[in-house]
């Protein structure tokens, strides 16, 4: 009686799987995607990614010794964070702009609001969409892919100092030996050009894009890695894709002299990108049956707008984010019916 | 054909290490620790006193009220006391148990077997009730109530849960390999108080031989036997009644609603021993496993301590660390050896650092889904743990949050770690404790409300009195006056106002002494009324009402309790 109340309580067994475990094999799952961007852009590339992704690290570690609270390095989290937002920048992008947006991402994006799952946006996108607002020259500055010199030299953008203009890269892409290279995106040139990129082009990794969005087929293999393994919610990519591929269909039919086929939409700039690995964050995205078909569909429509009648040429990056916004309210309004419940009573 | 309910998960089954075996009677333990509570419903009435010579088989404590059950002695022996004694129980409260020093002659009291068939169905009913016969699945609840039947229900469908979903307990394994004959005398028993159309054995196809068993026993009846997918949480009453037969019983009613009746086997096989040999419920199949020398299964007295039946085991092995009492997914983590097993507890896990290592510190929920995945009542667990969390309750029970049925599955998969049954419980908790008093300002509410009535309407009354008492006086002394004008002899005249004047006077004098005497009398009488003032008669009168008021609550208690009844 007067032995001291311990609190255990069942289930006294555990499956084993944590929150670690889960994030380093969304790491693990980039990597290859990764690897195929340093092949492509070389150095450039590479630095890029591993000053941002330093960048995230050392400011969720330097914020978690600002607000006394534990080490969270080792979720894992910051480094899908840092990696994510890498994949989404140009490949030449200076890299002190990289380390401000890796700032922004972790320090605006995530510890503002409370850490690892108490954010609203996906953080990635929230450095992503900073960035875009402050430098976009930098941010549309785009360099051609597998260039001669890429393995033995930087982008001379790259090295940029800290609080300059990146000089210009026009002179640099003259001396590689690179065929017909516009400097424009694939839906920039559809957009201001009137010029569909073909599709094997887009499928081969030689379209202008961001560092990370070039290879639809490495990014969808790497995710049905993550699916298989329950590591992602399959749902959400295929909802976005198949509405975004439906609504450019659906404009292809009304005017096809016009807009592009669904496959070109699917492949161009970083809607695979994105639908894989940035609207399934599980923080940010709807938890409901329902609500998940409604979210992905939500982003797929909203990206094709912006893409057809918003003055960027991509919409990916603001279409998730409006559906990170929209959660809540979708989860609300989406939830199923319980055990034993009727079908038409409302839970 | 089956159907199958959402989620459920497929934990490590360790049933092995215990199923082998052949079960073991335990030995006398040197003494019985035997609770009065060990049933959900109303507390049992004491009816032995320290010093007091019991038999094996005597009533220790008779049921008090109607979802109660009473309690036996295990053997014959010495009443050393009735006290407050730890008990296995999650608030970790002691309470009132039976202590019994065994003479080892395991003398037992007249019984007898019952002639059920000849018997009216509520009077078995009271048998079962008075023999202490309860649930065995785990939630206990009195057996007599869950087969009571209003007439105009009819049961379609008979379950009998042997399904025996936790991980590491083979207690009904055991019992349906070695006793599946009794068992299915019992079922029979049970078929004659509910009268279904058919009537189903659920056994998880993790037990082949406790279904080969069961088919044999059952070869010439109607009862089928259904080998069911293993599937954690399968064997929770509606899980199971889902997988066998397709219903789902909604949220607050019981199955009954549904037509179909659940009870564990080893409830059945507890019916056919009064039934057939007219022993109360004493003792049970208990698993001890984990980390002992010799997982088993035993028949153990109920009141032995838990240390007691590990030694029985072979005694634990180094590095052991406390017990489970129940499987690892619902079972209650106890340090304490001391405490006693009762009706509930069907197994005894001896923990290590090894097998159930502590728990990491919870992390934040990231929204993964898993526990969505798994929730086998549907719920949004993730949710749930918000409200909890924030103490918004409103919202947990918008949320359905007494659906859940603590399986513990969510908690499983989870992660982030969080004690996401430990949020729900403490919930669940609050809000009947909320809900208590609430209940208890509302009658106080209504006692002071009906008080400030009563009180007006005997002013008003007092007031209409003396109103038509003076109306009548008035009336009086009108006829006196109107008198002597209408009288036309004059010598009569002059005497008759003095008179009539003398009478007036006399009679408001006797007014007044009648209401001061009134007043006194009600002075005295209120006096008395005074709650300050209680003989003790009243006393117990006003104790015995307050009884029966928390019988009432305890019974709409336990049906919600009832409602999360898991193998």
């Amino acid at each position: 009686m007067s032995q001291p109340i311990e609190l255990r309580a069942a289930p006294h067994q555990h499956s084993g799987r944590s929150v670690p475990v889960i994030m380093r094999n969304v790491v693990y799952s980039m990597l290859p995607i990764c690897a195929f961007s340093v092949w492509q852009y070389g150095l450039s590339a590479l630095a890029l990614l591993l000053t941002v992704t330093a960048a995230c690290l050392l400011t969720e570690r330097l914020l978690n010794r600002a607000s006394a609270q534990p080490n969270t390095l080792n979720d894992w989290s910051a480094a899908i964070t840092g990696i994510l937002l890498a994949l989404t920048l140009p490949p030449a992008f200076p890299l002190w702009m990289g380390v401000v947006s890796g700032f922004v991402a972790i320090a605006i994006g995530k510890a503002l609001f409370g850490g690892l799952g108490y954010n609203v946006f996906n953080p990635a996108l929230v450095g992503r969409a900073f960035v875009q607002a402050a430098f976009p020259v930098a941010i549309t500055t785009w360099v051609p892919a597998f260039a001669t010199q890429r393995f033995s030299e930087l982008v001379p953008s790259t090295l940029t100092a800290p609080l300059m203009m990146p000089p210009d890269v026009t002179a640099w892409i003259k001396q590689q030996s690179v065929d017909a290279f516009t400097g424009a995106t694939p839906l920039a040139r559809w957009k201001f050009e009137n010029v569909a990129v073909s599709a094997n082009d887009l499928l081969s990794g030689a379209a202008t894009a961001s560092t990370g969005e070039t290879s639809a087929i490495l990014i969808l293999l790497c995710g049905l890695y993550l699916a298989a393994r329950k590591f992602m919610d399959w749902r959400i990519p295929v909802a976005v894709l198949a509405s975004a591929a439906a609504t450019a269909w659906l404009f292809q039919l009304y005017d096809p002299a016009h807009y592009p086929s669904p496959l070109f939409v699917l492949l161009s700039g970083g809607l695979v990108l994105g639908a894989v690995f940035m609207a399934t964050d599980m923080a940010t995205s709807p938890v409901t049956p329902l609500g998940v078909w409604i979210y992905g569909a939500v982003i797929g429509v909203v990206t094709m707008m912006i893409r057809y009648f918003g003055g960027l040429t991509e919409g990916v990056m603001y279409a998730i984010l409006l559906g990170n916004a929209l959660t809540p309210f979708i989860d609300q309004f989406t939830q199923p019916r319980v055990f034993g419940a009727q079908k038409d009573e409302k839970p | 054909m089956l159907f199958h309910f959402h989620g459920g998960i497929h934990p490590d089954e360790h049933k092995l290490e215990s199923s082998e075996r052949p079960s073991a009677r335990a030995p006398l333990p040197s003494r019985l620790i035997v609770p009065l509570q060990q049933h959900i419903g109303a507390k049992t009435k004491a009816i032995v006193q320290a010093g007091d010579k019991v038999l094996k088989g005597q009533m220790l404590a008779r049921a008090d009220g109607m979802v109660s059950a009473a309690v036996h002695a295990p053997t014959s022996g010495t009443v050393l006391s009735v006290d407050l004694h730890a008990v296995p129980h999650p608030s970790g409260l002691p309470d009132l148990c039976v202590t019994i020093e065994p003479d080892g002659e395991e003398r037992w009291i007249e019984h007898a077997p019952l002639d059920y068939r000849a018997m009216p169905r509520a009077e078995l009913l009271a048998k079962l009730q008075g023999a202490g016969i309860v649930g065995l699945g785990g939630a206990t609840f009195p057996t007599h109530v869950k087969l009571s039947i209003n007439p105009a229900q009819t049961v379609e469908t008979l379950v009998l849960n042997g399904a025996e979903c936790e991980p590491w307990i083979t207690t009904d394994d055991r019992l349906m390999r070695e006793r599946a004959a009794e068992i299915v005398q019992g079922i029979e028993i049970l078929r004659y108080l509910v009268n279904p159309a058919e009537t189903l054995v659920g056994i998880e196809d993790n037990k082949p031989q406790a279904i080969a068993a069961m088919r044999q026993a059952c070869t010439g009846t109607d009862i089928q036997i259904i080998t069911v997918p293993t599937l954690y949480p399968t064997g929770g009453e509606k899980q199971l009644i889902k997988v066998l037969t397709g219903k789902e019983v909604p949220s607050g009613v019981r199955p009954l609603n549904v037509g179909v009746s659940c009870s564990n086997v080893a409830t059945a096989y507890a019916i056919h021993r009064l039934v057939n040999h007219g022993e109360p419920m004493i003792s049970r199949l208990i698993t001890v496993t984990g980390s002992v020398r010799t997982p088993q299964n035993f028949e153990v007295l109920i009141g032995t301590p838990v240390e007691e039946l590990v030694k029985f085991a072979g005694g634990a092995l180094p590095g052991s660390n406390g017990f489970i009492l129940g499987g690892p997914m619902m079972g209650l983590h106890v340090s304490n050896g001391q405490l006693p097993v009762v009706k509930a507890t069907n197994c005894i896990i001896v923990e290590s650092a090894q097998l159930f290592p502590p728990p990491p510190a919870a992390m934040p929920c990231i929204r993964c889904t898993r526990c969505v995945d798994v929730c086998p009542a549907e719920l949004q667990p993730q949710e749930l743990h918000w409200f909890a969390k924030s103490t918004n309750f409103g919202k947990a029970q918008e949320y359905n949050l007494f659906d859940c049925i603590e399986c513990g599955a969510c908690n499983y998969v989870c992660p982030s770690h969080i004690p996401l049954v430990q949020y729900f419980r403490f919930a669940k908790s609050e809000i009947w404790a909320r809900e208590r008093e609430k209940r208890a300002a509302d009658a106080a509410r209504e006692r002071h409300e009906f008080r400030l009535l009563r009180i007006e309407r005997e002013k008003q009354e007092k007031a209409e009195k003396l109103a038509q008492k003076e109306k009548a006086a008035l009336a009086a002394k009108a006829a006196a006056a109107v008198a002597p004008a209408t009288d036309s002899a004059p010598a009569a005249v002059q005497p008759a106002p003095a008179a009539a004047e003398s009478a007036a006077d006399g009679a408001t004098q006797s007014r007044i002494q009648a209401a001061i005497d009134r007043a006194k009398e009600q002075a005295a009488a209120s006096k008395e009324k005074d709650t300050d003032i209680l003989t003790p008669q009243q006393l117990a009168e006003m104790a015995e009402i307050e009884a029966r008021r928390a019988d009432i609550r305890e019974i709409a208690h336990a049906d919600a309790k009832q409602q999360q009844e898991q193998q």
